[in-house]
């Protein structure tokens, strides 16, 4: 009787497991095509808006569109969290989940699994304006799935009072380091504990060298290439030779920061954020005493690792037409300024960055727009956890020399050859 | 007088209820009624344990879904066997040809034996200082003297602190330009490196659980009868000795339930060395235990993770199993010891 009945429970899971999945993708494919105009209440969801930023402007488009009001859903602040939640509700098709922010990295998994509307036809957005960058890195299979909303790209801190001008390329980064040696500090740092940051740092010193770790396609590996090896060879030479100093491989942001903040660092590789809060505080040993320029390359700025957000439209949404007016006007130059004041978050149109009073304001901006106008997208593969993980222990191994160069690079490579399969 | 003989009072000294030789027979009635009674409870259970077990059993058995290169979007790949078993017992992946090969360094794949060995380590290290130190408190906590409550109360606050908060705590503790460099005046990086890394997370898990341990162990001591010790001192026997043969025997029940609980929590520890290491140390993942590899995994495909998850149910049940069937044996013994004596 009990394994009767534990055996109908496994069949009758057994049943819903195979079939569910199977009905997916083609009710995503139905749903693609249904409610494109549309129109009423939607629900925009993101992670939790801590400098109250989305408030504002979700305020002002309810008072400019009755009958069209947006609810805000907020989740933690949590990017695994946030992640786990849209998961959880796409796969129940809930359509209560109209717009949503997706994080740069995010866009090409949702994409494979049919679950954002490809913004085309009717649903198209204007993207001529945009950063090119930002834009790569809402479009999956050569379809724009996303509209971008902010952006990010890294900036290299350096001393004012140590330096006259910053280094342009890599090699002259490194032979400055004398004056941090002369100084008693260290040199440079990033962020090269094993986390998601450690991909991002990892990364751009692969483009840097003019590798990279997945080739155009988004499929096949390419990190045994001279070019890839000789940027990871960078870092590990850094390291080894102490220009990283060692404790930087338990380095996130924020440790990162307050090395430099305390005047432990001639350089430091960070994201805009840090700016305003190394410069005019207190507690600031480096207060007046830093500038940003674009990250070292070879020969000129490097590529910055692309971070920021966009946002998306469920494609199980109910009022697709008003999804897509309110992505158009989070892309307005109002509000993409606001989110830049409000919110010290990197605007997705290039207008902005070229605002006279902007700049008064934000002396940082177009080091910035440099910055993202040179960045490259982290890998945009549906596999992206394997490839992030891949790239995160074996960068992180051979930094601490753990691992060669060579092992390291032929193991991100079967590493991803493996995810995908 | 040999100790087995100074152990007779205790069973004295307990009053005996006055039970019937024979229990009465349960009439038919009742027992249907006592079925009645506990079925939502099997019911409930059947929902909440038997259901989410049973379904990671079945999902374990598909295969994760992968792209089709045509459309890129995932389609479903069917049923694998027990594919996704012996793609972490034997660590076998497939590559680009789809034939089977060796899992490379730094996936997932590669570290189930490693993150086994580890999560073994941690248990058995903590558990040990643990026990001793914890030991060691409550004897101490167990003596006469003025503020005992205020001690017993304050040693528990460690215990009373989420895990995720005592993580982030060490975690300060434990930077490179933290408390513990600052006092030892080291520079040792104690996130970064293999054995600092794992030292660093058994020194925080044994100072949130070590309080516990304690006041397990103090309630078996505080069942002793003092009468005992008295006893045994009139006899000559000295404080190695009467530990030895009255308290440890007397209290092992006590110690055997800590350990079981200790032993089967840090076995699916997670939250401690994944906020504290992120997992890492020395090569990136010296502080990787079973269940942080489950989290990593559920983050690239629900069905290999399942397959992980139903493999780390089966080992943690295997080994309450062999610790209940052992310590059950050995609670009885102990009760039989005292009453034969």
């Amino acid at each position: 009787m009990k394994r009767v009945a534990a055996a109908a429970v496994a069949v009758g899971v057994l049943f819903a497991a195979t079939s569910c999945a199977d009905q997916g993708i083609d009710a995503a494919a139905q749903a693609e095509k249904a409610n494109l105009d549309g129109r009423g209440p939607i629900t925009y969801v993101q992670g939790k808006d801590n400098s109250n930023v989305i408030r504002p402007l979700i305020d002002e488009w309810n008072a400019t569109h009755p009958g069209e009001e947006v609810t805000f859903k907020e989740q933690s602040d949590q990017p695994d969290q946030q992640h786990e939640d849209l998961v959880q509700h796409f796969q129940s098709r809930d359509p209560g989940y109209d717009v949503a922010v997706v994080d740069v990295v995010w866009t090409a998994e949702f994409a494979a699994r049919g679950w954002l509307q490809p913004l085309e036809g009717p649903m198209a957005i204007d993207t001529s304006g945009l950063l090119p960058a930002t834009v790569a890195g809402a479009t999956y299979g050569g379809v724009l799935y996303a509209a971008p909303q902010t952006s990010d790209g890294a900036l290299l801190y350096y001393r004012t009072d140590l330096l006259d001008h910053p280094p342009a390329t890599w090699d002259e980064l490194i032979g400055a380091c004398g004056t941090a040696q002369q100084a008693g500090i260290g040199c440079y740092a990033g962020q090269y504990a094993k986390y998601e940051g450690l991909t991002v740092n990892a990364s751009e010193a692969i483009n840097t060298a003019g590798g990279s770790i997945l080739g155009p396609d988004g499929v096949t590996p390419t990190m045994t290439t001279p070019e890839a090896k000789a940027g990871l060879q960078s870092l590990v030479d850094a390291y080894r030779s102490g220009a990283i100093p060692r404790e930087s491989v338990t380095f996130q942001e924020e440790q990162a920061r307050q090395a430099f903040q305390s005047g432990d660092l001639l350089f430091m590789r960070n994201w805009p954020y840090a700016y305003s809060l190394m410069d005019g505080q207190g507690s600031s040993a480096v207060s007046g005493k830093f500038a940003v320029a674009p990250l070292p390359g070879k020969n000129g700025p490097g590529h910055s690792t692309l971070g920021g957000h966009s946002a998306a439209i469920n494609v199980y949404s109910e009022h697709k037409a008003t999804a897509s007016d309110f992505l158009k006007f989070f892309l307005e130059k109002k509000s993409q300024a606001f989110f830049l004041s409000q919110g010290s978050l990197a605007p997705v149109r290039t207008d902005v960055y070229d605002d006279p009073e902007l700049i008064e304001q934000y002396p940082y901006i177009p080091t910035l727009k440099t910055s993202i106008e040179n960045a490259v997208t982290r890998p945009v593969t549906p596999f992206y956890p394997a490839v992030t993980r891949a790239v995160q222990n074996n960068a992180y191994a051979a930094i601490k020399g753990e691992k060669t160069v060579d092992q390291a690079a032929a193991d991100i490579q079967s590493a991803i050859a493996a995810a995908g399969s | 007088m040999t100790v087995h003989e100074l152990s007779e009072p205790t069973t004295e000294s307990v009053p005996q209820p006055d039970s019937p030789a024979v229990p009465p027979r349960p009439r038919k009635g009742r027992s249907k009624a006592a079925m009645l009674l506990v079925l939502p409870t099997m019911i409930l259970l059947g929902i909440v344990v038997l259901y989410p077990v049973v379904s990671a059993m079945v999902m374990s058995l598909f295969k994760d879904p992968t792209i089709d290169p045509a459309t890129g979007k995932f389609v479903d790949q069917g049923f694998a066997g027990l594919s996704n078993y012996t793609h972490w017992l034997f660590q076998r992946c497939t590559d680009t040809t789809g034939s089977s090969v060796s899992c490379p360094g730094g996936t997932l794949g590669s570290l189930f034996w490693q993150s086994m060995w580890v999560t073994v380590f941690f248990t058995v290290v903590t558990v040990t200082i643990e026990v001793a130190l914890g030991l060691w408190f409550a004897t101490i906590m167990n003596r006469a003297f003025r503020g005992r409550a205020l001690l017993r109360t304050s040693i528990l606050v460690a215990w009373a602190i989420p895990t995720a908060v005592t993580a982030k705590l060490w975690y300060f503790v434990f930077a490179y330009d933290g408390i513990a460099n600052k006092l030892l005046g080291t520079d040792i990086l104690w996130t970064g490196d293999t054995w600092p890394a794992r030292f660093a997370v058994v020194i925080a898990d044994a100072w949130k659980t070590t309080p516990f341990v304690a006041l397990l162990i103090l309630a078996g001591l505080q069942m002793v009868p003092a009468e005992v010790y008295e006893a045994a001192r009139m006899d000559g026997a000295g404080a190695w000795q009467r530990f030895r043969s009255i308290t440890l025997p007397l209290i092992k029940p006590a110690i055997l339930v800590a350990v079981l609980f200790r032993v089967l929590d840090v076995l699916r520890i997670y939250d401690l060395p994944a906020i504290l290491t992120g997992g890492g140390g020395g090569d990136g993942t010296a502080t990787t235990t079973l269940s942080i590899l489950v989290i990593d995994q559920m983050r690239q495909g629900f069905n290999s993770a399942s397959a992980l998850s139903t493999i780390t149910f089966l080992f943690i049940f295997a080994v309450a199993y062999v610790l209940v069937k052992v310590m059950g044996v050995n609670v009885i013994d102990t009760q039989e010891q005292q009453r034969k004596a």
